[in-house]
């Protein structure tokens, strides 16, 4: 019942969303504007159809339905009501709707937001979106139907994969994920818009193309540290990131949406690089695409690869046509895309974000290389080869250093150009932070070059970007005589798409401070124990106190309660590694217990014990700065949203600029250098 | 003059980062083979870092729990794989199981694995009656239920 209503649901949503796609174009040629309305209504009832199948999805999985073929797939009588919910998006069917509802949620408010606006922009990006929402409302009423009636009808089903509801995380970051993801869409329709209304040339679409990557990007990095929680909580390794194609599969567009942030501010100030921007919002798009083709269409051995099906073919396919489109519409509209503007000095701003589109694309291309090599090697040479994460680590790790350099380095620099003496003057300062933050590296035991690098331009650009808030804190006070507190604030919700731009670099230099730290200076041990003994790790003691063992409905948990002993070896805590046998599995499911300080992290798995308690082996892992990886995703978040926010200049252009705002942007903005 | 500059400074670096990247790709490529594939390679397949699949031989494996040794054999029905590692073997870990083990074949013909994978397939099921895999934990619930 539940699954027929929403078959249908879905079936006339297609129906909808074709009949949308297909009537803007003709609306706009035959100048029937008034048509347009229905293309807007198709997006409001796609949405109204999706959410009633989503809906009906999410009752069937909670009132345990198992006539319908993906609950009878991941629903389980025993399984907790919260992960019995977030099976949602735990096998292919379920995500595949997911995402459809996230792709319909994300049309519908580019819509309701934006459909005042005069031009054709809007009309033909809800084109776009209506024609991506086809796609993946046909594989829904196709080949990855969820809603199959299964007959007999079963009295229980398996439950979700037992990885997949081990953790609290996993309700947090495919939403994230998808949201992040899907959201890419949206930029790649204003870009197609821009393109076939030939509205490319003015920067009106790439402010607000910019606003929805901006959201979107947030989504997709917070999903990125929300995975790399996920995988550090859940598979007991005590690592967060593996080169998994799974891993690149997010990686990618992140990297591309990175480098449109910064080349769309390129092409709004200095009138360059508007085909290469409109280029990044597309292969953005197609990079999102073709993550979910690698990840859904088991074409890849991954170690977490969730779900397998044959719908490959039917991505690869709407890559293709995706590519092409883009192409044709691309190259006809050539010469209303390419624009005539010269590079400034060689120290300037556009220089940086030059340099900064070009490492963000190397490592791009690196990344997709290595994780698309396999295939290559099997199809050509016939062997199976895989890439080790060597690769990836010699291969990114100085880009991705280089990259932390020009952070430090771009925001100093003025657009146009600069004198090399200004330049200096700006660049000289933050070096004394490198050196200082290089030689506690040293100190510490670093040995690497690229590892002490990191460290060191983590200090160049943390002063770089701090010293952006101290000039214009600085000016604030002096023209309004304002506190340090006011000025700090008044200062940023000024100017907040620069500023939310500088937050998102703090944030992302504790994550690479992070990173750095917990890669160079990681320790770990394994042992195993009798109760009463003790392993120390780093200057960290563990006691095993006694292993034991308990049922709960869905599962039985064997765990190691383990004192945390202090410098006079009193007990300054207790850490529970855990193991978790899942009925479905015959595999534990590894539960690493965690205790974080600012510090970082001590890190305890439970990796064997003897069944009678008699002993238990444990890996003690302790991982300096771990957390602050995680916190730097919450401030790389807040930027995104300051940026997003940001004041009305455009919108309300004739309203008057408070005058403290533009009295606080100028010399920051041109410097003296001018 | 300052296009052809742009133009030419691009083409090194792409044609820069090609050589690295394929450069880099063949040195820090890991081959997937069974024992029997490997064998076949001799001296050659000596100190490259490998991939090595199959199944865990029967009553070839030996655990010394204190030392952390752990040494078994990895077969594919052609040929056998001594295989030598450090650390736990994950608690399943038994007789005929499909392993994935990565590392290098030492001097001694001895595979010296630095990470050992359980392989599993990606289909969930109910275990059938009698092939319960709780004995292995049972004791211990029924002896103890304080954390």
């Amino acid at each position: 019942m539940i699954g027929l209503l929403a078959h249908n649901a879905l079936l006339v949503s297609v129906a909808t969303v074709v009949f949308g796609a297909v009537i803007a174009p003709i609306a706009i040629r035959t100048g029937r504007r008034e048509w347009l309305q229905l293309t807007y209504g198709a997006v409001y009832t796609n949405f109204l159809l999706v959410t009633i199948a989503t809906v009906a999805m999410v009752v069937a999985l909670v009132i345990h339905d198992f006539s319908v073929s993906y609950v009878a797939a991941v629903g389980s009588r025993s399984t907790p009501l919260l992960f019995t919910i977030i099976s949602l998006w735990g096998a292919l069917e379920g995500s595949i709707l997911f995402w459809a509802w996230v792709l319909a949620l994300y049309a519908a408010a580019v819509v309701w937001l934006h459909h005042r606006r005069p031009g054709n922009l809007v009309p033909y990006a809800a084109m776009t979106m209506l024609a991506v929402a086809a796609f993946f409302g046909i594989l829904l009423v196709g080949p990855a139907d969820p809603f199959v009636p299964v007959f007999p009808v079963p009295s229980d089903g398996p439950g979700p994969n037992t990885l997949l509801q081990n953790h609290v995380l996993m309700a947090v970051h495919p939403p994230l994920l998808y949201l992040g993801y899907v959201g890419m869409t949206v930029p790649f329709a204003f870009a197609v818009g821009a393109i076939v209304s030939r509205e490319a040339n003015s920067n009106d679409w790439a402010i607000l193309s910019r606003r929805w990557m901006l959201a979107a990007w947030a989504f997709l990095g917070a999903a990125i540290i929300a995975g790399m929680w996920w995988s550090y909580e859940v598979l007991g390794w005590g690592g967060y990131w593996a080169w998994d194609p799974v891993e690149n599969a997010s990686f990618l567009p992140w990297l591309t949406a990175t480098a449109y942030l910064h080349s769309v501010m390129v092409q709004e100030r200095r009138n360059m690089l508007r085909l290469w921007t409109l280029n990044l919002c597309v292969a953005t798009f197609v990079l999102t695409i073709f993550g979910t083709f690698l990840t859904r269409s088991g074409i890849l051995s991954s170690v977490h690869a969730f779900t397998t099906g044959n719908i490959g073919y039917f991505f690869l396919a709407f890559i293709a046509i995706v590519l092409v489109s883009t192409l044709v519409l691309v190259a006809g509209n050539s010469e209303h895309i390419r624009t005539r503007a010269n590079l400034g000095g060689a120290a300037s701003r556009e220089t940086v974000f030059l340099l900064n589109n070009l490492f963000l694309t190397a490592v791009m291309l690196t990344v997709l290389v290595g994780t698309l090599y396999p295939l290559i090697a099997e199809a050509i040479r016939g062997v199976k080869v895989s890439v080790g994460e060597p690769f990836f680590n010699r291969m990114t790790i100085p880009a991705m250093v280089a990259l932390i350099f020009l952070m430090g380095v771009g925001p100093a620099l003025p657009w146009g150009s600069t004198t090399w003496t200004e330049a200096r003057r700006r660049l000289l300062p933050p070096l004394i932070a490198a050196a200082v933050m290089g030689v506690i590296a040293v100190l510490a035991g670093a040995r690497g070059v690229y590892s002490i690098l990191a460290f060191a331009f983590v200090g160049y650009a943390a002063v770089g970007n701090l010293r952006e808030y101290w000039v214009g804190m600085k000016a604030r006070r002096r023209a309004h005589g304002e506190g340090w507190g006011t000025a700090l604030v008044r200062l940023i919700g000024g100017n907040r798409r620069r500023y939310g731009g500088y937050v998102a670099h703090i944030g992302i230099l504790f994550v690479a401070l992070g990173v750095a730290a917990s890669s160079t200076f990681r320790s770990e041990r394994e042992a195993t124990l009798v109760p009463g003994q003790t392993l120390t790790v780093a200057g960290q003691t563990v006691r095993l106190k006694n292993v034991w063992g308990r049922e709960e409905p869905q599962r039985s948990v064997i765990g190691a309660t383990m004192d945390v002993l202090g410098r006079d070896s009193a007990v300054i805590g207790t850490i529970h590694p855990r193991m978790n046998f899942y009925r479905v599995s015959d595999e534990p499911v590894p539960t690493p217990d965690v205790r974080s300080s600012i510090k970082g992290d001590l890190y305890v798995n439970l990796m064997a014990f003897e069944s009678n308690g008699a002993n238990a082996t444990v890996k003690v892992i302790v991982e300096p700065l771990v957390p602050w990886i995680w916190f730097g995703g919450l401030v790389i978040v807040l930027g995104a949203l300051i940026g997003m926010f940001h004041g009305g200049r455009r919108r309300t252009p004739s309203a008057p600029t408070p005058p403290e705002q533009s009295a606080a942007e100028e010399p920051v903005l041109t410097g003296a250098g001018e | 003059m300052k296009r052809a500059w742009v133009l030419g400074g691009g083409a090194v670096i792409i044609g820069v980062f090609a050589w690295l990247l394929f450069g880099g790709l063949e040195k820090n490529m890991v081959f997937f083979l069974t024992p029997q594939e490997l064998l076949a390679k001799g001296t050659e397949g000596v100190g490259v870092p490998v991939r090595l699949g199959g199944q865990v031989k029967p009553g070839s494996v030996k655990w010394d729990a204190q030392a952390l040794d752990l040494r078994f054999t990895v077969t594919d029905g052609g040929g056998e794989m001594p295989v030598r590692s450090t650390g736990a073997p994950p608690q399943m870990f038994r007789d005929g199981m499909g392993v994935i083990v990565e590392g290098r074949v030492g001097t001694g013909g001895v595979f010296e694995a630095s990470n050992l994978m359980v392989k599993h397939s990606n289909e969930y099921r109910a275990p059938k009656p009698g092939e319960e895999a709780h004995e292995k934990y049972r004791t211990l619930i029924q002896q103890s239920s304080t954390p």
